[in-house]
């Protein structure tokens, strides 16, 4: 009797775990705040700044995606995630959405049970090396001992590239980007090794910054997006148009200064929408209508995101390429908002 | 005494599991038990289900995949197309190695220690002191980390050792140069030193996973049976001393005995040292020994030295000032006193809080992550399971793993511990 009573309420506490891990839209609702799994600090992506406001190219998505969901882009809470903790992290519930430079991968996909929902950057793996080590290519670093983070894709692209060129290496495992940036600069590395951007982003940081060059080779495809539990459709469409709606409003000229303008005085029925004028494509989703001018009022379109905190003139100084909209040779492409 | 013993007359009630004290321990118990139970199935079953609403399974078949990753230091063969259960033997054995080396380190550093601390020299035991209260009072951590950045930041690179032509034309030395009649090269990256190498193998044999060297084994099958030969020859020795009063003239024929097979087995084999050599980014040959396991050992030896230097002094308090003077009496030098009386009864004492201590040891080595040491941590509870996302699986195999060693270091030390107790005769 006591028995059936302990499971029959051990039962209960499952169904309403298993509730409350499918909504999540609903859980950020009810708590009145965002909690987003972010790097423990990559200059550009995700950092705090100087006054301990978190500031950078991934922050900026869970900004919008906070203003999407409760109209205002500052109730987001940043919890920051290594490589080892980051996927335990959102599993578990105890972040609800990871924008940490993750690269979607079978396996993630599959076997983590986690939904990539877009590529926020098109990135690959590359090599920095101190410019007075006289390497220019990737190939000659026979011998070289390579610094490199430990659970993450790249690991993985190296051990494979040094055994394609048929070259060797020596690993030195690092839990994080600082201790990798110190046992670099310390000269216990030859190169350190991390997605391209991951390396602007360091080198920037760096007192000697002209001394170090990133090599030309891009060893892999690192496609790096938002992550959200598998299972939960409803948040994953949030977060996904959230981003897409940054697009569009690139593509169609729309920034967070002329925003407010274009709503009142725009005659293009698909920015009608993706504003909340015409339609009802927020509340479709869950949210007001407004949701997505709140995003884009809160932190810009895409351009502006990558302008502000990468892009050519900051000190990460990294180039569209591949992050270019379709319309200009980019792989940035979001589906028509109807 | 008969009136004393009558049972009650009326028979069981079920008030009397709790107010006869013939049954109610048995009722406590029971209850404990069922309890308990209901908590083990409650996490049992929490797992389950959590596992379950996130789709995911148990299983270990992800041992048999392909593991994909490098190691830096790997002692048995490993390549990256190796599975992840060769990973997780490497990784133990970097562990039990570092163990190994620390626990010796800590015992001899810790016994000399804990001896000093006690000397009459008054400045001899204050350093002492200081060491055991530095060493015993800042968080094992700290020491890793300081140790690891000593060595690696006060070190030179290994290319301030290249010597070019213009710096032989302007006569100039390299920045550094390797040490020990250079066949030893310290740089920040570890420490490079000679290796044997044979030029004519007996080929290996391989026991279980581990390929073994038979050059390596004829090595010590020939030492071992030289000391054995060598302690005949000693006992014949004795033995004729003892019948005629004359010791015939061992000396020559100890050394020839104790060097002659190895040198022949050396030249046989065509045993030599390969000196590291600087090639490219790094030096190539030799033996590297990086960084990472000295300051993991240092540090180890260092921080468990200190309680056992506590232990060693309390074990040679524990023994009576009289067997001290009573060694005295009978004219024994301090030196001779402290090694056969004091010390084999010491032991006793010694023995027991020196397990746990190799025990803390042991499971501290896992702190090697700090600094980039895979041991078992690294490989299976790091990269293993952050490639495979098998958390669950690899933690308790990695729980397994060291409760398994720390019970087989404590049924070896408890032999021993039993073979130093007090014989009753």
């Amino acid at each position: 009797m006591k028995k059936s009573v302990f499971f029959g309420a051990f039962a209960v506490t499952a169904l309403v775990s298993g509730m409350a891990l499918a909504g999540t839209l609903d859980d950020v609702k009810a708590r009145g705040e965002l909690i987003c799994g972010s790097n423990t600090g990559l200059t550009g992506f995700g950092a705090p700044d100087a006054s301990g406001n978190w500031a950078g190219f991934d922050v900026d998505l869970c900004r919008a995606v906070a203003a999407v969901v409760l109209g205002d882009a500052t109730k987001v809470k940043f919890l920051p995630t290594t490589g080892e903790t980051r996927f335990t992290a959102l599993q578990s519930g105890e972040v609800d959405l990871l924008v940490r430079n993750s690269t979607w991968t079978f396996s993630r996909d599959t076997e983590l049970a986690l939904d990539f929902v877009a590529v926020n950057y098109y990135d690959g793996q590359g090599f920095m090396v101190k410019k007075d080590l006289g390497v220019s290519s990737a190939k000659e670093l026979d011998g070289a001992t390579v610094c490199i983070q430990t659970g993450t894709t790249t690991e993985l692209n190296l051990a494979d590239f040094f055994k394609q060129n048929n070259i060797s290496y020596q690993p030195v495992t690092v839990a994080d980007d600082s201790e990798a940036q110190r046992q670099y600069l310390a000269g216990a590395c030859d190169a350190y090794t991390t997605d391209a951007s991951g390396l602007a982003a360091s080198r920037a940081t760096m007192p000697d910054a002209d001394n170090h060059i990133i090599l030309p080779e891009i060893i892999s495809k690192e496609p790096l997006g938002p992550v959200v539990r598998h299972g939960d459709n409803q948040w994953g469409d949030v977060v996904r148009w959230t981003y897409y709606a940054l697009l569009i409003a690139e593509e169609r000229g729309i920034t967070s200064a002329n925003v407010n303008e274009v709503a009142a005085s725009t005659a293009d029925e698909e920015v009608k929408r993706l504003l909340g004028v015409s339609g009802d494509m927020g509340a479709k989703m869950g949210v007001s209508n407004d949701a997505f001018k709140n995003a884009i009022l809160a932190v810009g379109n895409y351009g502006e995101i990558f302008a502000r905190n990468i892009g050519e003139g900051t000190t990460i100084n990294l180039a569209r390429g591949l992050n270019a909209l379709w319309t200009q040779g980019g792989l940035q492409y979001a589906p028509p908002f109807r | 005494m008969a009136f004393a013993s009558d049972a009650p007359k009326d028979g069981f009630r079920l008030s009397m599991l709790i107010y006869d004290t013939r049954y109610r321990s048995y009722t406590i118990q029971i209850v404990v038990l069922v309890l308990f139970a209901m908590a083990v199935a409650w996490l049992l079953n929490n797992t389950a289900q959590n596992l379950a609403a996130r789709g995911k399974e148990f299983n270990f078949a992800f041992l048999w995949q392909r593991a994909g990753y490098d190691i830096g230091q790997a002692l048995i063969p490993y390549t990256n197309d190796d599975n992840h259960f060769r990973a997780l033997l490497v990784g133990l054995v970097n562990t039990l190695v570092v163990a190994f080396c620390g626990c010796l380190f800590a015992t001899v550093l810790g016994g000399i220690i804990g001896v000093l601390r006690l000397s009459n020299n008054w400045l001899i035991g204050r350093l002492m002191t200081i060491y055991v209260e530095v060493f015993r009072n800042v968080p094992l951590l700290l020491w890793i980390l300081l140790s690891y950045v000593i060595l690696s930041e006060t070190t030179p690179q290994p290319r301030d050792f290249r010597v070019t032509d213009e710096m032989i034309a302007a006569g100039e030395e390299p920045a550094a140069s390797m040490i020990l009649f250079g066949t030893v090269a310290v740089t920040n990256r570890g420490t490079n030193i000679p290796a044997p190498l044979f030029e004519r193998s007996l080929g290996s044999v391989q026991i279980g996973f581990l390929p073994v060297s038979l050059n390596l084994l004829a090595f010590i099958l020939v030492i071992v049976a030289s000391v054995w030969a060598n302690r005949r020859l000693l006992a014949h020795a004795k033995a004729v001393q003892e019948a005629t009063g004359d010791r015939p003239v061992t000396w020559w024929k100890s050394l020839l005995i104790l060097f002659g097979p190895v040198l022949a087995l050396k030249f046989a084999l065509g045993l030599h040292l390969e000196i590291p050599e600087l090639k490219g980014f790094n030096f190539a040959g030799g033996i590297l020994v990086a960084h990472s396991f000295t300051a993991l050992t240092i540090a180890l030896a260092l921080y468990t030295a200190a309680f056992i230097a506590e232990i060693v002094r309390s074990g040679i308090l524990a023994i009576s000032r009289g067997q001290t003077e009573a060694a005295y009496a009978l004219g024994l030098r301090p030196n001779r006193t402290m090694s056969l009386i004091i010390l084999p009864q010491a032991l006793r004492v010694i023995i027991p809080p020196l397990i746990s201590q190799y025990l803390n040891l042991t499971k501290n080595t896992s702190l090697g992550i700090a600094v980039s040491y895979l041991d078992l941590r690294g490989t299976l509870g790091g990269i293993t399971l952050n490639q495979t996302g098998r958390e669950l699986e690899c933690m308790l195999l990695m729980m397994l793993i060291y409760l398994s060693i720390s019970l087989i270091i404590s049924a070896l030390m408890n032999l021993y511990n039993s073979s130093v107790q007090l014989k009753a005769r």
